[in-house]
């Protein structure tokens, strides 16, 4: 199909598509154009998409005013940590409601299930109050274990161990091994495309977080990057290439992320999404 | 496989449903009754807990406040979802022609999705801002004098509804996309044989097979309508003059900025009985449309 002679048609769809494309990184190049300028130079018009003088002075400014680097210290320790823990139990628990019967495993699992048609906002006051109660403000397990379990993912790796046919276990079955050895020595490895699904939406999830983070940190110290950034916005309300150079430290690390696991994420999502 | 003697079953069970099993009990279902219970209260963290009935749920009702978030969902739903959802699935009709490069278009339109919704909001806030933004300068080449955006009333929620439709347009794609590989080749073949145009080919078999796929994007737009919440507290805080304020910033502002948990809790389950209702109302039209196709 690569070969074939392109038709009138296709150059409008090509043409049409680049339009779209560039709508979409614009206001990335201009996020990363502002944030190189210097404080009069985003003021120039018309504006500039190259900057004439470019100056990393912002991002010196924005390291030595605000603690960014333990932002992006706290985001990724509670993005990892969190994805990690969300991984491991959903797949525990994924596994023990495809593979043991055991008396109100359909209650609690339509349990489950209902925690999903309810939003996450109507926990919010309780999981508060629940942290506050616990001494648990401004700590990384208030930030990290409210978002490392969820039904979703069980409910992701319970459908993959369903379809998942059983002989391989059997065996090991044979061999006298129980279901938890079984899972952690042939299950755990068998679900590793459902996991890297579920890894990286936990993981983007977790990174993105912003309300529950701003609620839970008001100490600098213990703030996610949204959540500093929201307080750099604050802060420097109209100092655009301050913000901006915020912006990109905050966007970079996703990015390359998204780069690398994008096969994972796109089709992740067209996969679960559907089913 | 059930050779496992009991014991032995239990065993496993509180290795590996336990963890869960509390964590789920922990962060999901005890807050969820828990905040169900406070819906029925008065309290402020600091003085004992009052028990007032239904009167959360009256005062909301009648909350002008909450009358307006409504208001702004509703416009927000208006400008937002139709656009969206057909935005997206001309792009992945595009991406579909499986032309060369469309793994790389894919991968473009989707990066928005993936970015924080913070880092994004205040992009837009940048791009438009009435005097210096991109966006004002854009129109001004075409001889349009650009609105005030964020700081004119009737026009901030336009502002936030364009970075939402932006920042979502990847997402309606890559499911619509998936969508579309569902079609099988040989019907789309069969019409071209009958010499129907591609204007015929989208309405009378693209579209009506794609249905499941448009009512699921539909469902968890709507759905996330509702829960504005990250663009709006970083471009506007809900302003100005409230045009912009959602649900969510209520629940947000009564329970940490007012103190007011007990109402807090009542409008989230006034938010969920609403997102309740309209998920409710999607199926059973979903249903009675399978019905009269089959």
């Amino acid at each position: 199909m690569a070969s074939r002679v392109l038709r009138p048609a296709d150059y409008a769809t090509y043409a049409l598509l680049l339009l779209g494309a560039t709508a979409m990184l614009l206001p990335f190049a201009w996020m990363l154009s502002t944030s190189l300028k210097s404080g009069q130079a985003i003021f120039v018009m018309p504006p500039q998409l190259v900057p004439e003088e470019p100056t990393l002075d912002n991002y010196t400014r924005i390291f030595g005013t605000m603690p960014m680097g333990q932002f992006l210290i706290n985001s990724i320790f509670v993005s990892v940590v969190s994805t990690a823990i969300m991984v491991l139990n959903c797949a525990m628990a994924g596994y023990a409601f495809a593979r043991i019967k055991f008396p109100g495993r359909e209650i609690i699992f339509y349990a489950y299930l209902a925690t999903l048609m309810i939003p996450q906002q109507v926990t919010l006051v309780p999981l508060f109050v629940l942290m506050t109660w616990l001494d648990w403000g401004n700590t990384y397990q208030a930030l990290i274990l409210p978002s490392s379990f969820g039904a979703f993912g069980t409910f992701l790796l319970r459908q993959f161990y369903l379809k998942l046919p059983r002989e391989v276990e059997e065996a090991a079955f044979m061999d006298g091994a129980g279901y938890v050895r079984i899972f952690f020595t042939i299950g755990l490895q068998l679900a590793r495309p459902a996991i890297a699904t579920l890894a990286v939406f936990s993981f983007m999830a977790s990174w993105n977080a912003f309300l529950w983070p701003l609620i839970i940190t008001s100490n600098q110290s213990m703030m996610t990057l949204p959540v500093g950034l929201s307080f750099l916005n604050g802060r420097y309300g109209t100092d655009w290439s301050v913000l901006m150079a915020g912006a990109v430290i905050g966007t970079l690390p996703i990015i390359a992320v998204y780069v690398f696991a994008q096969k994972y994420i796109i089709q992740g999502l067209a996969t679960t999404g559907l089913k | 496989m059930d050779g496992v003697t009991g014991r032995g079953k239990y065993l496993a069970l509180a290795v590996l449903l336990l963890p869960s099993l509390i964590g789920m009990g922990a962060f999901y279902i005890l807050p969820v009754i828990s905040s169900l219970v406070l819906s029925f209260s008065k309290w402020d963290l600091l003085t004992p807990i009052q028990w007032i009935g239904i009167g959360n749920y009256v005062r909301a009702v009648s909350d002008p406040a909450v009358q307006q978030a409504l208001r702004n969902t509703l416009t927000f739903i208006l400008g937002y979802l139709p656009a969206v959802v057909s935005i997206g699935l001309g792009i992945a009709l595009l991406l579909n022609r499986r032309l060369k490069g469309r793994t790389i278009f894919r991968a473009i339109y989707f990066v928005p999705v993936v970015t924080s919704w913070v880092a994004v909001s205040l992009v837009w806030k940048w791009l438009l801002n009435p005097q210096y933004g991109l966006i004002n300068w854009l129109l001004s080449l075409i001889g349009i004098q650009g609105p005030g955006w964020l700081f004119d009333p009737s026009w901030a929620m336009s502002g936030v509804i364009l970075a939402t439709i932006w920042k979502d347009i990847g997402f309606v794609t890559v499911i619509y996309l998936a969508g579309l590989q569902e079609i099988p080749e040989n019907l789309i073949e069969a019409s071209e044989i009958d010499g129907a145009n591609a204007w015929q080919k989208f309405w009378s078999i693209t579209w009506p097979l794609l249905a499941p796929t448009t009512f699921f994007v539909t469902t968890i737009s709507l759905i996330s309508s509702f829960q504005v919440f990250d663009q709006v507290f970083i471009m506007t805080n809900g302003g100005p003059v409230g045009s912009t304020t959602t649900m969510v910033q209520l629940i947000y502002k009564n329970a940490f900025g007012y103190g007011q948990m007990g109402y807090a809790s009542a409008i989230s389950w006034v938010l969920f009985a609403l997102i309740f209702t309209v998920t409710l109302a999607q199926n059973i039209l979903q249903k009675r449309m399978d019905r009269s196709d089959g």
